[in-house]
């Protein structure tokens, strides 16, 4: 059941550019990322996007359709009127580089600060344990395929980008979660981390980020709302502080 | 424009969104719900009459609307006063001023109506990928929205007031000569403390105390049974959060019918 559908396209970089207008082929079953390579094939040799696997699973397609975060091969046209006028852009929080094709090294930039995992020293190399239920909420983090939709919606930087400075953005929160609540790894910082050096503080919970996901994690659920009452244990909690000014330990709490 | 979505070097688009959906429509409904049940509240409150329906010259049914509890102003009916009178009997002081503005604090510093009332009333994001009227940013990381990390406290309290909600359900299966009954007002005052519960133990705080904050669950059984039962409820905050906003206003308007005499309470008192 094949029908042209009318595109409407970013085309250009970071200092000059538009959207262009397109009528393209579309046979039944295909995603968007089909259309846009129908395009390249057809139309316009040298629009210029980024993807690999094709199966949701390599994070590279992120773009904007019809003004959401979403990944271009995991969004079937089905979902839309044959009618109507589907919009495609870069990921609008980033600087473009070509086209559909943007600049996320914001994201690695966030990834090289936060202090890797660090195993217990006192347990050799070989004999480690954990327990299953010890480490499920850290492996929920685990199916991030770093596409960066949820830090392209966060409008924490989105529409602020003197915020990139101060703020890691939902990813490296789920990232901080899975350090803190993992059952191996020996610091104890790692929330004054996100309240200091990641701006954790700094997000709402207005949840944009959750809702992009393609990876179905709870960001803010299961990581930023845990992490902040993990800062307020070790910041705010005036009972907690008591009773450490009475036992005398250091305000960061441990594992427990 | 050259910040939000165009910084320089991002794409040049001056559309403040380019989504087709109706995204307007949640942040809508919420600034309406909100307004009206504050509405309601606020002359409820106020009001200072029908807030405890004992009918029958014998005082046969004893229902407290949950608004009034626990009545601790002079000018509290005896009946309603289960807990003594001590403030002054003015205008401008709710009958439960005691347990009113922890209440509301309570609700005011929650997670789920933090993103509701900054999304719609704040327009902090008005929705994802819409960019949002501020200029400046710095979310709950400076007073006074640091003080949102106080919910914790709120819980505690409203918890306790729980307890005293709990009471009042409790009475209104009893009349005042001690024998037991039920009517259609203890049932109503018996579902809304049911779903107070069920909202208060869905709090995120409430999670976090229960086992969140471990880092060995195996260590820990019960807390992690306790922590697996609060985060199945926790998914369902939200619509606990207005599910009990409602069933606050049907319990506390029933109670105001039958204490007005616009309806009788069908009972086996
Ligand atoms: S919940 Fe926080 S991190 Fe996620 S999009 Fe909203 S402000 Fe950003
Ligand atoms: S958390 Fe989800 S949205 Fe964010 S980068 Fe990972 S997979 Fe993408
Ligand atoms: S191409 Fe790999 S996620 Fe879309
Ligand atoms: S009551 Fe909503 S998070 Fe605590």
């Amino acid at each position: 059941m094949g029908y042209k559908a009318k595109f409407r396209v970013y085309r250009g970089d970071g200092e000059q550019g538009g959207l262009e207008n397109y009528e393209v082929d579309v046979n039944e079953g295909e995603v968007v990322l089909d259309i846009i390579h129908r395009l390249q094939a057809t139309q316009t040799p040298d629009l210029a996007v980024r993807w690999n696997c094709k199966a949701g699973k390599c994070g590279s397609c992120s773009a904007e359709v019809n003004g959401k975060p979403r990944l271009l091969c995991m969004t079937r046209m089905s979902t839309f009127d044959e009618n109507e006028t589907i919009t495609v852009t870069p990921m609008r929080a980033f600087p473009v580089i070509r086209d559909l094709v943007t600049n996320v090294s914001f994201n690695y930039t966030k990834a090289r600060q936060i202090p890797a995992f660090a195993p217990p020293t006192d347990i050799k190399a070989g004999d480690y344990r954990m327990q299953q239920i010890d480490v499920e909420r850290s492996q929920e983090f685990r199916k991030c395929i770093e596409c960066f939709l949820c830090q392209d919606t966060c409008h924490v930087v989105r529409d602020h980008e003197e915020n990139k400075e101060s703020f890691a953005g939902p990813r490296f929160f789920i990232r901080a979660a899975e350090l803190d609540m993992h059952p191996l790894d020996a610091r104890t910082d790692r929330k004054s981390f996100a309240k200091a050096e990641q701006g954790l503080g700094m997000c709402n919970i207005t949840k944009c980020c959750t809702d992009v996901c393609p990876e179905h994690i709870k960001i803010t659920d299961n990581a930023i709302i845990p992490m902040k009452e993990r800062v307020v244990d070790t910041k705010y909690d005036p009972v907690v502080f008591i009773g450490k000014i009475l036992r005398r330990k250091p305000r960061e709490t441990g594992k427990i | 424009m050259t910040s939000g979505t165009l910084s320089p070097g991002r794409a040049r688009i001056t559309a403040r969104t380019l989504r087709t959906d109706k995204y307007w429509i949640s942040p809508l409904l919420t600034v309406i719900g909100i307004t009206a049940w504050i509405t309601y509240a606020t002359v409820r409150v106020f009001q200072q009459n029908y807030y405890w329906a004992a009918q029958g010259g014998d005082e046969a049914i004893r229902y407290l609307t949950p608004f009034y509890s626990p009545c601790i102003s002079n000018g509290c009916i005896e009946g309603a006063a289960e807990w003594g009178t001590f403030l002054p009997d003015l205008w401008f002081i709710p009958y439960a001023a005691l347990t009113l503005p922890f209440l509301f604090l309570f609700r005011f510093t929650c997670y789920y109506y933090r993103k509701a009332y900054y999304r719609s009333f704040w327009q902090s994001p008005t929705a994802c990928a819409v960019n949002e009227p501020h200029k400046k940013y710095s979310g709950e990381s400076r007073f006074p929205l640091l003080g949102q990390n106080s919910h914790r406290y709120f819980f505690y309290i409203a918890a306790l007031i729980s307890i005293i909600n709990t009471i009042d359900a409790f009475h209104s299966f009893q009349s005042e000569d001690g024998s037991w009954g039920v009517g259609v007002g203890s049932i109503v005052l018996t579902a809304n403390v049911i779903l107070l519960w069920a909202y208060t133990a869905s709090c995120h705080s409430c999670r976090h105390i229960m086992g969140g904050r471990l880092t060995n669950f195996s260590k820990h059984p019960l807390r992690y049974k306790g922590w697996t039962f609060v985060s199945k409820l926790n998914g369902k905050h939200q619509e606990l959060a207005w599910t009990t906003l409602a069933s606050l206003v049907v319990a506390d308007f029933y109670v105001m019918a039958v204490a007005a005499g616009w309806i009788t309470d069908f009972n086996t008192f």
